[in-house]
């Protein structure tokens, strides 16, 4: 079953995180490790990261077929930082993964218990979206 | 460069759409259907995917007791991911053009939804020569 | 289980998948269909080799194969339109194997390096068409490369293969006028595979094809058809130069480590003095092209043994003619990193000043690395943490997003 895994941390006018240098690369270790492992597995289908809040656009319709774009979003809006979409057994399994990314060392090495968001999606598109 | 344009609602506006007539629901499908289809043959199409209803949905923060810590209260205003598309295309303005098309899907009436979609590049994962 | 050609078997398939294509091609004036015969031919050695071996003449059965091909389909074409038309006749009485290889053309793979390297077609629809039809990679192995669906990459080439139908092109070498006019587009398609198959050298355990060495397979094979020419030998010598520095360019955790930092016992010896031999022959030639100019400068890289002997002098001499025969923000940058290692920090920093003015590269994520750097040569690390935090909120790429946070957190100190 295909889940995608959502982590929706990133505001708007943030930079990096400004860690130590030991502690983030002890949080790039555990991404980059906890990937490999999900790839071992067969239940790694992709991991992506996105670019930070300061590029995303918003595009609508607009009039007489001109769409607009524009960088403004709500002050509040947590913007999706990344995501993986993962094949796995179960449920129980995907809320497991997503416990393990949440769990993700932060500054002095805790947990950072970032809210990960896991939605069931289909094996694949339907054969009309194609 | 690989972007993902990302469709979000509420779900006061999912209700809305379910409340939609047939025929403008199927307008609308039309659309996005033709539009999938041109980016298959433009060769710019990498994934699409529409998600499942957000009661599916679980938010994970990290483990108590070796168990996932999950949540699966949505907030009647919270936005929420519908869907969204991966696209592979020469350059930004493509990726609007793509999004403003999405947006200017029929709504009830005919007349365009002007949907807000999100445009976000991917991080890619490998380094760029210098 | 399904066997699987060896390694060498697989070479000799993408050696002579462009010999076979020139010749089919060729003998059915037909570039498209014969590209898609080729392929299926291809498919059909890697299934069928490995179960009854290698044939004792590869190539001619490759071109049997992919005869057949066209053959079938020109045939279900005359039953579809229900004509018999010269093209049955010629269907009917298709010579034997043996002739269409004796009419085979050593240049055949020349004229497929330009007619796939068509200034018409996107820069990643020709370097997906190369691939394939000059390459001999297969779909999967493109689209894998590149993270893109195969049916997608299969579009592209398909659309590629289109438009040189529509633009009538035939299949003969390009006047040599119009080989000096189509020759930069054909060398900025093989810069380009050999740019993403180097960036792409970590993450082995993704197991992506290796780009880089097939641009240098494929240069290598041009600059066998046209030896004289100096900007190939430039351009083989740049991606000599530069693929030597591979195994030290990511640590064991994939993170980038930056030529200043690189363990240099892990340069390949043997790449940089080829590539420093093609350079001086090229370089014996009257006029300086751009690869011989970007190569010169790898090359005096690669020459220093230790970071420290590296002769900034000559560096910067050769980013201020670059600068004069093409400029671009990313060459100024360049000549600005030399200018400070030969004048001094300041002096790179004023340099970058000039840059602030330029919307392309004004909000670059090159520009406050380098700025970072200049800034911590400097000594005004609080400066150098905020332009390195600012760069690796600009840049795509996950790699030198880590790297620069971790160099800002390296100034932050612990």
């Amino acid at each position: 079953m295909k889940y995608i895994l959502m982590m929706n941390t990133m505001k708007a006018g943030q930079g990096v995180p400004a860690w130590a240098k030991k502690d983030l690369q002890a949080h790039i270790a555990f991404m980059l490790g906890l990937n490999k492992e999900l790839h071992e597995q067969g239940e790694l289908v992709s991991a992506e990261g996105l670019s930070f809040p300061d590029q995303a656009k918003l595009v609508r319709a607009g009039k007489d077929g001109l769409p607009t774009t524009d960088g403004v979003f709500p002050e509040s809006k947590e913007f999706l930082a990344g995501f993986w979409i993962i094949d796995v057994e179960s449920p129980g399994r995907a809320y497991e993964i997503a416990a393990k990314v949440s769990g993700a060392p932060g500054p002095g090495g805790a947990p950072l218990n970032m809210p990960i968001e896991v939605r069931p999606i289909m094996s694949g598109p339907p054969a009309e979206m194609l | 460069m690989k972007y993902i344009l990302l469709m979000s609602g509420t779900k006061a506006g999912v209700e809305g759409y379910h409340a939609w007539s047939k025929q403008d629901i199927d307008a609308h499908m039309a659309v996005l259907h033709r539009i999938n289809k041109e980016l298959a043959d433009s060769g710019e199409f990498v994934a699409t995917q529409g998600l499942a209803d957000p009661t599916e949905t679980r938010i994970v923060r990290g483990e108590k007791n070796g168990l996932p810590v999950t949540d699966g209260i949505f907030p009647e205003s919270k936005e929420f991911l519908l869907g969204y598309w991966i696209v592979d295309v020469a350059n930004a303005e493509r990726a609007y053009a793509i999004a403003g098309r999405i947006s200017a899907a029929p709504g009830p009436g005919g007349s365009p939804t002007n949907m807000p979609i999100e445009v976000r590049r991917f991080a890619i994962r490998e380094p760029q020569s210098h | 289980m399904i066997k699987k050609l060896d390694g060498a078997s697989e070479h000799l398939l993408r050696e002579l998948a462009p010999q076979v294509l020139g010749a089919v091609s060729r003998r059915f004036r037909d570039f498209a269909s014969a590209e898609d015969a080729v392929q299926e031919a291809m498919i059909a050695a890697s299934t069928q080799w490995p179960l009854q071996g290698v044939p004792e003449n590869p190539r001619g059965w490759l071109i049997q194969v992919a005869c057949r091909r066209m053959t079938d389909h020109m045939r279900s074409e005359i039953a579809r339109r229900e004509r018999e038309t010269a093209v049955a006749a010629e269907a009917e009485s298709l010579s034997p194997t043996l002739q269409i290889e004796a009419d085979m053309d050593p240049d055949d793979t020349l004229i497929l390096l330009f007619m796939c390297c068509h200034p018409a077609l996107t820069p990643s629809s020709a370097i997906a068409l190369t691939l394939r039809a000059v390459g001999g990679l297969t779909t999967a192995e493109i689209a894998n490369a590149f993270l893109v669906p195969e049916a997608t990459t299969a579009q592209r080439i398909s659309r590629a293969k289109q438009t040189i139908k529509a633009s009538a092109v035939p299949f003969r070498l390009p006047s040599a006028h119009e080989r000096t006019e189509r020759l930069p587009t054909v060398l900025h398609v093989l810069y380009l595979i050999f740019s993403e198959g180097y960036a792409s050298s970590i993450g082995a355990h993704l197991q992506r094809l290796d780009l880089a060495r097939e641009a240098i397979r494929l240069t290598r094979n041009m600059k066998a058809l046209l030896p004289d020419n100096p900007e190939i030998a430039g351009l083989l010598a740049l991606m000599l130069l530069t693929d030597a520095r591979r195994a030290a360019r990511t640590g064991p955790d994939e993170e980038l480590i930056p030529l200043d930092r690189q363990d240099r016992t892990l340069w390949d010896r043997a790449e940089i003095s080829e590539g420093i031999e093609l350079l001086t022959g090229a370089l014996s030639q009257a006029s300086v092209g751009l690869y011989q100019l970007q190569a010169a400068i790898a090359a005096v890289h690669d020459e220093a043994e230790r970071v420290e002997d590296t002769d900034w002098p000559q560096i910067l001499a050769l980013y201020e003619l670059l600068k004069r025969a093409a400029p671009s923000p990313m060459v100024t940058l360049n000549h600005a990193i030399a200018a400070a290692m030969v004048h001094g920090p300041a002096k790179g920093l004023e340099l970058l000043r000039a840059l602030d003015s330029e919307p392309r590269i004004a909000s670059h994520y090159r520009l406050d690395a380098v700025r970072a750097h200049l800034f911590e040569k400097m000594g005004d690390h609080e400066a150098a943490m905020q332009h390195y935090r600012i760069a690796a909120a600009r840049t795509t790429s996950m790699p030198e997003r880590n790297y620069l946070m971790t160099q800002a957190a390296r100034l932050a100190g612990d």
